[in-house]
């Protein structure tokens, strides 16, 4: 499915200094019974966001009107548990094009940049200057720069380094996606596909 | 040429590399792909709206599990979005040539258990499904994880995903298991060890004489839960355990096939001198029958122990607090005597014949506590069929259980199967989480043994109390 082309996200971001957010937060399973990718946004951290009759809980971030923005910011072991890309999709959904955390699970950061979410891993010590200057003030901005690979603090300048393999970073910048180049290799599979044992 | 010692990941990785894209991902091929209703039908959409027929349909296997109630299964789904689901299922399979066991046949059951029990999953293979536990298949040496829609609709459309080559990662846990001590209790114990992230980045190979001594039950347990420590799966170099169980399955090689693919596998094993990017060794005598307390799997202790604090371990101190107070828990309280509301035997995890063999040892000539909702899922009809066979449904029954039909049940929420907000469950399953077992639920996942003293006394209880013999 097609998504927005990824260079240059410059925002506020949604603090979340929570560790080890799983994807049954991110989206509780009773919500993946659709069958076609819409509408995941409004369930987003559906049991941290609202009360069970539906009233928003004021003590959540997404509840709190002074943080907003495209980039969200999550703690240590963001994403972890289920394989489910609804969770990327709600994210997506929601409108943020931008995870920031120290670490991520293994298949939450494969499926987000399968559908155009950057998630940008920085260190620990980052993450907490991060969240500070965010605590310090919510219209704080965030620049990331993926042809530079770079996430900084606009109010300081203070930036840092993060890592992605050029394949995706291609992708990512042009709006590709893997099925293009599958398709394009396809005889070499087909003649892979010939020795086989099973 | 002399060829390096390389490792079983090494070995059944690079024998699946169409091409490796530089500064990129290897392009691997997919030997077995399991669909099930949940992360399917947007991938169909995929392929619809591009126009790509399914490459290759008779490498791919689909199963209703997630969304299927577990009793009435001859009535008509209820839920209609669930019942959706399942009809976009069927319909895709039927479309696109997919062999499928859907709600209400006789094979029917929870994907990674019907992958294995009809000789579907065969050792070497690369698998993937949507589903985190996938892991499970690496039980048989193969190279098993799970895999989000838009790598579905690639599997679909190239028999291919894409991904990075992980780190590797050698677990060996030698010695001899104590009383009481399942494989889910080695599983939890390692993750309460290394943390719900401990193994993110890498591959897991499960070594040593407590994983060579395990049958494929045991192994499917414990390669299930390998994506709970954060690994993309985990796998146990096959042997006769594994020869003996894959032989005569219904979609196993037969004759000269046979005889080929085993001698392929028996090639099928890390050489001495192998590297590995991580080794871990923990010592089978120091596991103790285990229990989760938290709202990850990296939170548990020995059955024995009290709730530790917060400083003592290595979740941040506000997750850690949070995690408590979600649980009802305070620091430093004792796990054993907490009264449980619910009992939770079946899932990918412990929804195996082996578990209900476990289960039924300790109920025999006991009685369910009055307390306790108890609800036994079997992972699929085959198990379902073989608990009536050995006599295992008799004394269930005699105890005052009753046996559920099969499916994902209460391990996710997604079906009729909740724990009530606020309740206590012990649970077989694999996940802990804030509302997993539904909104407000609180798991604390452990053992079949485990579970089936909780059963039959209301409360946390040592297993080893209730097993008479060694």
């Amino acid at each position: 499915m097609a998504y927005d082309k990824f260079t240059v996200l410059r925002s506020t971001a949604v603090p979340m200094p929570i560790e080890n957010v799983d994807t049954d937060q991110i989206i509780p399973a009773r919500f993946l019974k659709a069958t076609e990718r819409k509408g995941f946004g409004d369930n987003l951290f559906r049991d941290w966001r609202y009360n069970s009759d539906d009233t928003p809980k004021k003590d959540f971030v997404l509840n709190n009107p002074i943080y907003s923005g495209k980039i969200l910011v999550g703690g240590k072991n963001f994403g972890s548990g289920s394989s489910r890309e609804h969770a990327a999709w709600a994210i997506y959904d929601y409108g943020f094009r931008c995870v920031v955390s120290s670490f991520f699970a293994d298949i939450f950061k494969g499926n987000s940049l399968n559908v155009g979410i950057l998630p940008v891993t920085v260190s620990e010590g980052f993450l907490d200057k991060i969240f500070k200057a965010i605590e310090a003030d919510p219209k704080t901005e965030l620049e990331v720069n993926l042809p530079e690979q770079t996430v900084t603090l606009l109010a300081t300048g203070e930036s840092e380094q993060f890592d992605i393999n050029g394949y995706k970073k291609h992708n990512l910048t042009n709006g590709y996606d893997d099925i293009d180049y599958l398709q394009a290799m396809k005889s070499d599979i087909t003649a892979f596909a010939e020795k086989s044992l099973y | 040429m002399s060829q390096l010692p390389a490792s079983l990941f090494d070995k059944v990785w690079d024998a699946h590399v169409v091409r490796s894209i530089p500064d990129g991902p290897d392009v691997l091929f997919i030997d077995r792909h399991f669909i099930h209703e949940v992360t399917s039908p947007v991938a169909f959409l995929g392929i619809e709206s591009r126009d790509i027929p399914v490459l290759y349909p008779q490498r791919t296997f689909a199963t209703a599990d997630h969304n299927t109630p577990t009793i009435h299964q001859d009535q008509p789904v209820k839920d209609p979005l669930s019942a959706k689901q399942l009809a976009a299922l069927s319909s895709n399979a039927e479309k696109y040539g997919i062999s499928i066991w859907a709600l209400g046949s006789p094979k029917n059951g929870i994907v990674h258990v019907v992958g294995p029990e009809n000789g579907i999953t065969l050792p070497g293979m690369t698998i993937v499904c949507g589903d985190s536990h996938t892991s499970t298949h690496g039980a048989f040496g193969c190279i098993a994880f799970g895999i989000g829609t838009s790598e579905v609709e690639m599997v679909l459309a190239s028999q291919c995903i894409m991904q990075p080559k992980p780190k590797k990662m050698r677990i060996t846990i030698n010695g001899k298991l104590g009383k009481g001590v399942l494989p889910k209790d080695v599983a939890l114990y390692m993750i309460s060890q290394i943390t719900a992230s401990g193994a993110t980045g890498y591959f897991c190979e499960y070594a040593g004489e407590v994983f060579e001594n395990m049958s494929m039950e045991g192994r499917m347990t414990v390669c299930n839960m390998s994506i709970e420590m954060g690994a993309r799966g985990g796998m146990i170099a096959p042997d006769e355990t594994t020869f003996n169980y894959v032989k005569g399955r219904d979609k196993a090689p037969k004759g000269e096939a046979w005889d080929k693919a085993l001698a392929y596998w028996k090639t099928l094993k890390t050489d001495d001198g192998a590297a590995f990017d991580k080794e871990l060794v923990f010592d089978a005598a120091n596991i103790e029958p285990q229990i989760t307390y938290g709202t990850n799997p990296g939170l548990g202790t020995g059955i024995t122990h009290s709730i530790p604090k917060a400083s003592e371990v290595k979740d941040g101190e506000a997750s850690y607090k949070k995690s408590l107070a979600y649980m009802d828990f305070q620091e430093g309280q004792p796990l054993l005597g907490k009264k449980i509301d619910y009992v939770f035997l079946g899932s990918c995890t412990n929804g195996r014949i082996e578990d209900f063999r476990a289960f039924a040892k300790v109920v025999k000539g006991r009685k369910k506590a009055d307390n306790i909702t108890a609800w036994l899922v079997p992972g699929s009809h085959i198990v379902e069929e073989q608990i009536k066979k050995e006599g295992i449904l008799d004394i269930l029954k005699e105890a005052g259980f009753e046996l559920r039909q099969p499916g994902c049940s209460a391990c996710l929420a997604m079906n009729d199967d909740k724990i009530p907000a606020g309740k206590y469950a012990v649970s077989t399953s694999n996940r802990n989480f804030e509302g997993r077992q539904g909104p407000g639920a609180r798991t604390l996942l452990a053992s079949p043994y485990v579970a089936a003293a909780v059963a039959v006394t209301g409360v946390v209880t040592d297993p080893r109390e209730l097993l008479s013999e060694a």
